[in-house]
């Protein structure tokens, strides 16, 4: 009610206001230095001769790739999901599932109809982004019948739900996860080769974070702003929120999925242990430490927490005691995460 | 499937379901008066059950432990919430996820310090070791008995401490209008640490007894957290009433169903398959039921304000 009280010729004054604060110009440089930064420093090192930095690189890239997906749902849309581990592990699964098969040369399904298992990356991917994406599409029409905590802890429940299949369907190794002996294959690249697997995973991250900025530039994404802001207010211009929503909450599914399919490939590896809520809870720490609905937010926070936990790891065994003690310091006095301190506040806070 | 089975198998629903509702009391007692998600709920639980078995262990009373365990838990609740989440209230949801879910972290990692890695083991008592036995010809343990007991006693204990007493006149009238009570005279910050104690108190409680059928260790809490999650929002977020019921319905399905279904898929599957299908099945049952009951009433069976 008070918005429609407030003249309406101080609107477009505020709305230019707020784009031409600081952040307007310098979300964007901060960003691609953040993104420039990470490239540089894995071609460092794998010009050093140092794989072990070229992997943790990967690793950043693909874990800032899984919170940029979430962003779209938890920081553009302001859907909380704590579900989004379900998401990644179920692109791991597809990965995972596709070089068990391909191995044992047979196809994944052989009824009722066959689909061959196939070692190459682009169609792993697409049947890890199917998966998260069908997933996405069932538990957000679900879960967005509801708001708020609620949606919290139902998207919480349903990845617990997919997580305590995993452990207990014997078929794909349960509780002890499933190998990957021999890497997914990429035409026209080694991915063996720690770089090039990082060039996979950096264009991975981008692609990402472009579909996020197209998509939030477009009229969808002003709808999913104010669906965020004001539901009614969205509705009252005639667009239903529920819509919007879930076809934001799908799309993240579907890029999470695809940074999973890639953790896969990198660790060789996947378990249940990627789709449990520790999992969940992490990616939630790359958004909000980074900087909630910040294209770069996730980036900045999946670098601060892999760092942190490789060289508080390093120092003392007791790490998770002192990086729980560091984020709740991060909540209770730095709001608005690494990428809100560097280029100031955002243009809708 | 015998009468003796399925009798003994409700009973175990049962003992689950009290001691899930021990746990969800205190998260949606949380939730309903202050507003706030705390993910940390489960860390107090095993908080309950670590200085139980400490203490019972070194003291040789089962009993001491348990008044500890409880105790211990309430004052960690108490001092976690006016160091760290009195600043939260006003909060998104976001900045509470996160805050909760940093303490998850430090009181894992603080009890693996403090306890050492191995788990703790804690004895039944002596005298509610042995069985009971059932009509139909079953025999039950006596402390399960015990532990559904004591669990309705606490039921009813909470019942009558927010329904006839003054501190629950208040706490109801928290949840109703947190900013009117405080206008009223009441003493919001002394209320609220109170009310957080004592969900934090029935927490540890439900640890220390649960510790006894189980091993006592780091990360025993999550499992309990996420299933009194999936019992309140089913019984509907701030609701006590729903919480019990929520928590009965879940410990009961969640029991039958991984006794049952591997049973049932039994009869028309070879057996090696079964019981992994019927494993698998049933672990997705409760959420099943959750969903099932989100469709019918998206704000829980009994929904604490209109």
């Amino acid at each position: 009610m008070a918005e429609t009280a407030t003249p309406p010729q101080t609107r477009p004054e505020t709305r230019s206001e707020t784009r031409h604060g600081p952040a307007a110009w310098r979300e964007p440089l901060v960003s691609l230095a953040l993104l420039a930064l990470l490239a540089g420093c894995a071609i460092w090192a794998d010009a050093a001769g140092e794989p072990y930095y070229v992997n943790l690189a990967s690793r950043i890239a693909i874990l800032a790739m899984a919170g940029a997906g979430l962003n779209l749902a938890l920081g553009f849309g302001g859907m909380v999901s704590f579900g989004h581990a379900a998401f990644f592990g179920l692109g791991g699964y597809a990965a995972g599932i596709a070089a068990h098969h391909a191995m044992n040369y047979e196809p994944v399904f052989a009824w009722p109809f066959v689909i061959e298992a196939s070692d190459q990356m682009p169609a792993i991917w697409l049947a890890g982004m199917v998966m998260a994406g069908l997933a996405g599409l069932v538990f957000g029409a679900l879960s967005l019948r509801t708001s708020g905590v609620y949606f919290i802890m139902i998207t919480l429940a349903f990845a617990q739900m997919i997580y305590y299949f995993a452990v207990s369907w014997p078929a794909y190794g349960g509780e002890d996860g499933l190998s990957i002996y021999v890497r997914n294959s990429f035409p026209g690249l080694d991915s063996y080769d720690p770089l090039s697997f990082f060039a996979l995973a950096f264009a991975g991250l981008l692609a990402t974070m472009g579909i996020t900025r197209v998509l939030m530039s477009s009229r969808f994404g002003a709808a999913l702003s104010m669906a965020r802001l004001n539901e009614t207010r969205l509705a009252t211009a005639g667009i239903r929120p529920f819509p919007i929503r879930l076809t934001a909450f799908g799309v993240s599914a579907v890029l999470t999925g695809w940074a999973g399919a890639l953790y896969a490939d990198l660790n060789g590896f996947v378990s249940p242990a990627m789709m449990s809520w520790h999992m969940s809870g992490e990616l939630i720490v790359f958004c909000i430490l980074g900087g909630v609905g910040r294209l770069a937010g996730p980036v900045a926070g999946a670098a601060a927490w892999v760092l942190l936990e490789t060289f508080l790891g390093g120092a003392t065994e007791r790490w998770p005691f002192f990086l729980g003690l560091a984020l709740l310091a991060v909540v209770l006095f730095f709001r608005g995460g690494i990428v809100g301190a560097l280029a100031g506040k955002p243009r809708d806070g | 499937m015998t009468l003796a089975l399925l009798i003994e198998q409700l009973l175990n629903g049962v003992q689950l379901g009290v001691m899930l509702f021990l746990a969800a009391a205190g998260l949606t007692l949380v939730f309903g008066v202050m507003g706030l998600i705390n993910l940390a709920h489960g860390s107090l639980y095993m908080t309950g059950a670590f200085v139980c078995a400490w203490v019972a262990g070194s003291t040789g009373s089962f009993w001491l432990g348990l008044v500890a365990g409880a105790a211990a838990a309430a004052a960690a609740g108490a001092l976690v919430e006016a160091l760290v989440l009195r600043r939260l209230y006003d909060r998104d949801h976001l900045d509470q996820v996160l805050a909760t879910f940093a303490l998850i972290l430090v009181f894992s990692e603080g009890a693996r310090w403090i306890f050492g890695p191995q788990p703790l083991w804690l004895d039944v008592p002596a005298a509610l070791q042995g069985a009971v036995s059932l009509p139909g010809g079953a025999a039950y343990p006596t402390y399960r008995l015990a532990i559904i007991g004591a669990g309705v006693a606490a039921a009813v204990l909470l019942w009558l401490l927010i329904a006839r007493t003054r501190m629950g006149m208040r706490i109801r009238a928290g949840e109703s209008d947190r900013e009117m009570i405080g206008a009223l005279g009441v003493n919001i910050s002394v209320l609220y640490t109170a009310v957080f104690a004592l969900g934090a108190g029935l927490a540890g409680f439900a640890g220390a007894m649960v510790g006894a059928l189980q091993s006592v260790q780091v990360g025993m809490g999550e499992p309990v957290l996420i299933l009194a999650f999936v019992v309140i929002v089913i019984g509907g977020i701030g609701s006590i009433k729903g919480a019990l019921v929520g928590a009965l319905l879940v410990g009961v399905v969640d029991t039958l169903g991984r006794v049952f279904l591997p049973m049932g898929f039994a009869a028309f599957l070879p057996p090696s398959e079964a019981s992994g299908v019927g494993a698998a099945v049933a672990s997705l049952l409760i959420y099943l039921l959750m969903a099932g009951v989100l469709v019918w009433r998206p704000k829980g069976l009994f929904p604490a304000d209109g």
